[in-house]
């Protein structure tokens, strides 16, 4: 297997790399770079543990290859907290919400919420499910994830004005 | 004023929410190598040739390892056998590898030690294995004939075991009884698939002996398994817990697998990680899987129950992997909340060539529920009573708590339900879900052509097992104070609820405590998280220790500043003087001491008189004793909506009432009591784990076994009574699974009261939209 | 579950990628990968090459000319899915769409994936052949048009070669006033299809159904257009009985089962949806905006 190199940004770091191809995306982040917050919890693109934002879209990092990420800006969970350490409001609005247990699908929900507030930004709790539902947690039976979407909601909003 | 009972925001959450979390895939393991296991493709076969030579070949691997490779650093060919007390046949309890025979597809035949989890893979395909296929076996029914082939070749029998439990006259009670109905239930629960899989790090680089890093929930079990097994100096061996992504039975387990990965690092030298994947879960992880009951319930003219009778059949699986408690749990608990005089219950348990079967959250406890509620609602179709009423007649009535059931504990002792209002309960969510109402609501959607359903059922489960777990509380010169306890932190904010009862004792918050859990070498005896038991059991353990550290401080501060112990008070991290003692004491004298300087004193400083008629060490290690269950209870109520072309139910409302004894996190408990409904409606409409007729599993992957999603679930409501439990000093109870029980009956009892126009009986859990159009449409004909 | 070795090559254009399908021997196509990548983790397949065609500017448009809407082999389901345009001229593929798989396949996995992987549940073959769409194709030598029907060979196989790939999809768009209706029943949402119906309406002068197209997912081993019902269909008033005799038709279909549904419930279910989606159709289509 001829290795490829890779030039990625990662919450705003550039890595330069060279990989074997099949190394997936997932075990990139989390065993090249050391950025152990992506998840896996199925690899076969189900349970979306493993979403992150590639060039702002959420992709399950599972079904990519980390060759196919040159050039592009992936965003982590590690990447949303503020530089001074203060948390990003999603992630404020879910330890205020209860919005996790084990914290294992976690930092998927994290990044899939990222992009479907972003796009929505006042979201019934019935649209927030649909944005979600591509995201499979064992623990909280969801009710908390979504309060703490809406939360999140309304502090991004009140962050904007 | 103290944070217990308060909703204190979780130590946890920081580490998870920002991705610094370390689970076991995250911990730093450089220099490991990495292992997969070649698993059997047959259910059952004798295993006649193993080639590895391609497989060793392969660059990148270090070795291929089988069970021969592994006897000669292990004390014993097989694994060991659940508890020293069971008695188990030896033909029931596994080999790390498998010897010679394969039991169930899945089983773990060999192992590939290589550079990467990619390259192991790789050299797994490698492996050349000749298997020369056996008879197999299954389905659990078929095992208990006597001409069926033998689940494990050579073996007497399938049947592991069978017995009674009884208590009553139940011949009397069924020969006088108005009305008899019986009915037979197929009820399967799945898997417990935490979002995390299993995995294990063992790694014995350096001088100081193994640390094993494992996802498991009783790290002090399999230390000691790993001692014995492995001939281990257990002043050399450590077991540590990391962050856990769930656990719900599953992870309890100690596996083939994991005395494998430690056998190898102890032959080879080298540090090894194995981290299960998905695939590997369905088919290697423990699941619930099928029993089968048939029973009958004998009442008078008003519904009053006079007796109960029956049997169930459990499908344990190709093996044991530790004591199988699973049936009897459910073959002792079919009275739940009601009074059953007479009760007589047949258990067979019976081997099949599947993948071994054991505790999944609930553990063996919904099943006896889910067969009790729909004999309850037969009862009350049959003599046309509101389902609600019959529960009414037969629920144990308020005054009769606590209530001694008639059926005894193994050893002789009492089964005590110590506290709670069942009655209440169960008035109070039929009020908040406008169960009254109700028959009107579906009027009204039934001439708009819509079937909707409301459904309830009642749940108990003990919670709080003993024998006991390590509840540790020390305070360093630092000041710091923290908690040593054998309980393990899945998810269930154990760290956040243990700090806050040691916390209330010293006056500070809870994040002012540091938790160090699931650490063998921190705390040396423990039993971890299993049953709904830890808050209980560590709870009390760290509320007595802390009582005892809280008392030592204040009789050295005492001492020390000359000041009557009931002048003091212990806030902020300090022994001060009360505000009211503090006006007349001499200016010059101080009013208060630090715990870290009290802690200081009893380190011993040198040259120092040692304060006397005290014990080094401001520290105290309590472990509360107990062999009785604290009972939690919980009555659910759910609407359906039953889509009468296709089958599909659509959950519209749910409504539940808990009562755990004293909460000490409320919105903790609340987490757990929406986690473990979930998981029942997993088991009612989605979860199915699929065998074909050559138990070849069908069911692999999350496209093919349904977990349930955001889209399916409804929003929860949920209410709570607290009913402190007498039996231990914070009257708490457990919380994690009284949520699962009660789940897949209150939904059978929607689904069949959306369908009463088509005559539909469900008697299974779960059941899929097909099976219910065929319901659906055998009622229409 | 690692993916095999394999080499990986990433082709700029559609005479590259053709070019390496050509002359690489057990080459497979990387598209969105939600389906390939995840079989690769799985080890169901061992590829020695794979395509990359994820970088093919010519692949990713949107465009709308002569009554017909092209969209790009490698256009995202997400795209298509939010398009102004595609919400304008077929409005029936973004309703569909919501259906695919989740938001985070849907921004990897595209119309041209889809359509080759001919999984007979899914949701866009089904549309692509209720629109008698035809999909261009590139080959070494040439180029071909394939009526959508035609492209379908037999049971997830595309009549494609192995040094072929698909390039775009032409949707000839109907009457603006047309009514659309989408319904399926899965399991969870985003799970495949037990059955899916989808539904294209235009009333004749009369008011009755004038132009009809109806076609169903994950009942046979492809997609299928219900030609009897539509025929019977045709210059009737929409009614329930009506809409009940033509979703009759179901019950004739060569369905076949799996661990989601037996052949003869995915017949029934199929009936629903088809009932289904006529109504939708209907009442859209009186309302005379398609939307």
């Amino acid at each position: 297997m001829t290795p490829h190199s890779v030039r990625v940004t990662v919450n705003g770091r550039v890595y330069e790399r060279t990989i074997p191809p099949r190394l997936t995306l997932a075990d990139f982040l989390r065993h090249e770079l050391g950025l152990t917050g992506t998840h896996l919890g199925c690899e076969h693109g189900v349970c979306g543990a493993c979403t992150v934002l590639v060039d702002g879209t959420s992709a399950r990092s599972c079904l990519m290859l980390a060759v196919q990420a040159n050039g592009a800006e992936i965003r982590t969970v590690e990447g949303l907290k503020a530089p001074d350490g203060s948390l990003h409001p999603i992630q404020e609005a879910f330890r205020q919400n209860h919005g996790l247990q084990c914290g294992y699908c976690t930092p998927g929900m994290l990044m899939t919420l990222v992009e479907f507030l972003g796009e929505n930004p006042k979201p019934t709790a019935d649209e927030v499910r649909d944005a979600i539902s591509g995201n499979l947690c064992r623990c909280t039976g969801y009710q908390r994830i979504v309060d703490a979407a809406l939360d999140a909601a309304s502090r991004l909003g009140s962050r904007e004005s | 004023m103290g944070v217990m009972g308060t909703s204190v925001l979780r130590l946890e959450d920081p580490a998870l929410l920002t991705g610094t979390g370390r689970f076991i895939d995250d911990v730093p393991a450089s220099g490991a190598l990495h292992v997969a296991f070649l698993r059997s493709p047959e259910a059952h076969a004798l295993i006649r040739r193993i080639d590895t030579t391609a497989a060793r070949a392969l660059a990148g691997v270090h070795a291929v390892l089988t069970l021969e490779d592994l006897v000669p650093v292990m004390t014993r060919r097989a694994m060991m056998g659940g508890s020293r007390s069971s008695k188990l046949p030896d033909n029931v309890i596994p080999t790390a590898l498998a010897d010679k025979e394969v039991c169930f597809v899945g089983q773990p035949v060999a192992l590939v030690v290589a550079e990467s989890r990619y390259v192991a893979e790789d050299a797994v395909a490698l492996v050349e294995v000749d298997y020369e296929p056996l008879p197999v076996v299954a389905d659990c029914r078929a095992a208990m004939e006597a001409d069926s082939p033998r689940v494990q070749r050579g073996a007497k029998s399938n049947v592991l075991a069978s017995y009674n439990v009884s208590y009553g006259d139940v011949e009397a009670a069924f020969r006088d009884a108005k009305h008899v109905f019986g009915d037979a239930f197929w009820q399967h629960r799945g898997g417990g698939h935490s979002i995390e899989c299993r995995g294990i790090f063992v790694d014995c680089r350096g001088p100081d002996g193994l640390t094993v890093w494992a996802s498991t929930q009783k790290p002090h079990e399999l230390f000691q398994v790993l001692a014995d097994l492995l001939d281990l100096d257990e002043n050399r061996l450590r077991v540590v817990t990391p962050d856990v992504g769930g656990g719900f039975g599953p992870k309890l387990i100690v596996y083939p697998e994991d005395v494998a990965v430690a056998a190898s690092a102890k032959l080879l030298g080298v540090p090894l990680k194995w981290i299960e994947d998905r695939r590997e879960h369905f088919l290697g992880a423990v699941q619930e899987r099928d029993q089968y009951w048939s029973m009958e319930i004998a009442v008078d003219a008003d519904a009053h129950i006079l007796g109960l009778r029956g049997g169930l059949l459990h499908d344990l699986g190709a093996y044991a992997y530790q004591d199988v408690n699973l049936p009897y749990n459910s073959a002792t608990s079919v009275a739940g909340p009601y009074i059953v005089p007479a009760c007589s219950m047949d258990v067979a348990i019976a081997q099949s060539n599947k993948v071994p079967v054991s505790s999944v959250r609930g553990a063996g406890y919904p099943q006896p529920a889910f067969a009790m509620e729909r004999l309850m609602d037969r009862v009350a179709a049959e003599l046309g009573l509101d389902r609600a009423e019959v529960r009414r007649r037969n629920i144990i009535p308020t005054e009769k708590m606590p209530y001694e059931k008639p059926l005894k504990a193994r050893s002789g002792a009492p089964i005590v339900y110590d506290s709670g209002d069942y009655p209440a309960c169960q008035a109070e969510v039929l009020a908040a879900a406008g169960w009254e109402d109700f028959p009107k609501r579906q009027a009204t959607a039934r001439a708009e052509g819509r079937y909707i359903g409301i459904g309830l059922a009642n749940a108990v489960k003990g919670t709080g097992r003993g024998p006991f777990e390590s509840g540790m509380v020390r305070i360093t010169p630092s000041g710091r104070i923290s908690i040593y306890t054998g309980a393990m932190a899945m998810g269930q904010g154990l760290r956040t609820a243990l700090a806050q009862i040691c916390a209330d004792e010293f006056g500070v918050r809870a994040e002012d405590v540091t938790v160090v859990a699931g650490d063998t070498a921190m705390i040396p005896l423990g039993f971890g998280g299993f049953a709904s038991r830890q808050l209980v059991t560590a709870g009390t353990s760290v509320h007595l220790s802390s009582k005892a550290v809280a008392a030592k401080a204040r009789k050295l501060a005492s001492d020390i500043l000359k000041v009557a112990e009931d002048d003091l008070e212990l806030a902020d991290g300090e022994v001060r003087v009360i505000a009211a003692k503090q006006l007349v004491l001499d200016a010059k004298k101080p009013r208060s001491i630090g715990l870290g300087d009290l802690a200081r004193v009893l380190r011993g400083a040198g040259g120092s008189a040692f304060p006397d008629g005290l014990e080094p060490g401001l520290e105290a290690s309590l472990y509360w004793r107990s062999d009785s269950l604290a009972y939690a209870n919980a009555c659910h109520v759910v609407e359906v909506e039953v889509d009468v072309d296709t089958g599909g139910v659509r959950l519209i409302r749910y409504v539940a009432i808990q009562d755990s004894g004293r909460l000490i996190n409320p919105v903790i408990v609340d987490g757990q009591v929406h986690g473990g409904i979930a998981h029942g409606i997993g088991n009612a409409l989605f979860e199915w784990m699929g065998y074909d007729d050559a138990a070849q599993p069908i069911t692999t992957t999350f496209a093919d076994y349904l977990l349930p999603t955001a889209t399916e679930l409804p929003a929860f409501e949920t209410l709570y009574k607290e009913s402190p439990s007498p039996l231990n000093p914070l009257g708490v109870k457990g919380a994690g699974e009284v949520g699962t029980i009660p789940v897949t009956a209150a939904i059978m009892s929607a689904v069949e009261n959306a369908l009463t126009p088509f005559k539909v009986r469900i008697a299974q859990t779960p059941i899929s939209p097909e099976q219910l159009l065929e319901l659906i449409e055998k009622g229409r004909s | 579950m690692k993916p095999p070795p394999f080499e990986y090559h990433l082709a700029r254009s559609v005479p590259e990628a053709v070019g390496l399908l050509s002359r690489l021997h057990n080459a497979k196509v990387l598209a969105g990968g939600q389906s390939l990548m995840a079989m690769l983790n799985l080890r169901y397949v061992h590829p020695d090459h794979l395509i990359d065609i994820n970088r093919i500017p010519e692949l990713d448009r949107i465009e709308i000319r002569d009554g017909v809407l092209r969209i790009g082999a490698m256009v995202r389901q997400r795209r298509i899915e939010t398009s102004a345009e595609v919400r304008r001229s077929a409005p029936i593929l973004c309703e569909a769409l919501q259906h695919v798989g989740h938001r985070q396949t849907r921004n990897r996995g595209t119309l041209g994936g889809s359509l080759c992987h001919l999984d007979p549940s899914a949701e866009l073959p089904a549309l692509a052949l209720l629109y008698g769409a035809t999909v261009h194709v590139a080959g070494p030598s040439r180029s071909r048009a394939i009526a959508m029907a035609d492209f379908m060979d037999s049971y997830m196989t595309a009549s494609i070669a192995s040094d072929e790939l698909v390039t775009a999809v032409d949707f000839p768009i109907w009457d603006e006033r047309h009514g659309h209706g989408f319904c399926e029943f899965a399991r969870r949402r985003g799970d495949f299809a037990i059955a899916a119906a989808g539904c294209l309406m235009e009333r004749g002068p009369d008011g009755g159904i004038g132009r009809i197209a109806l076609a169903v997912a994950g009942v046979e081993a492809v997609p299928v257009r219900l030609a009897e019902a539509e025929a019977m269909l045709r210059h009737q008033a929409g009614s329930e009985d009506v809409f009940a005799a033509a979703a009759e038709q179901c019950r004739s279909l060569k369905a076949i089962g799996d661990v989601h549904g037996s052949a003869e419930y995915r017949k029934k279910v199929a009936s629903a949806m088809v009932r289904r989606s006529l109504a939708s159709a209907w009442e859209r289509s009186a309302r005379g905006r398609g939307r």
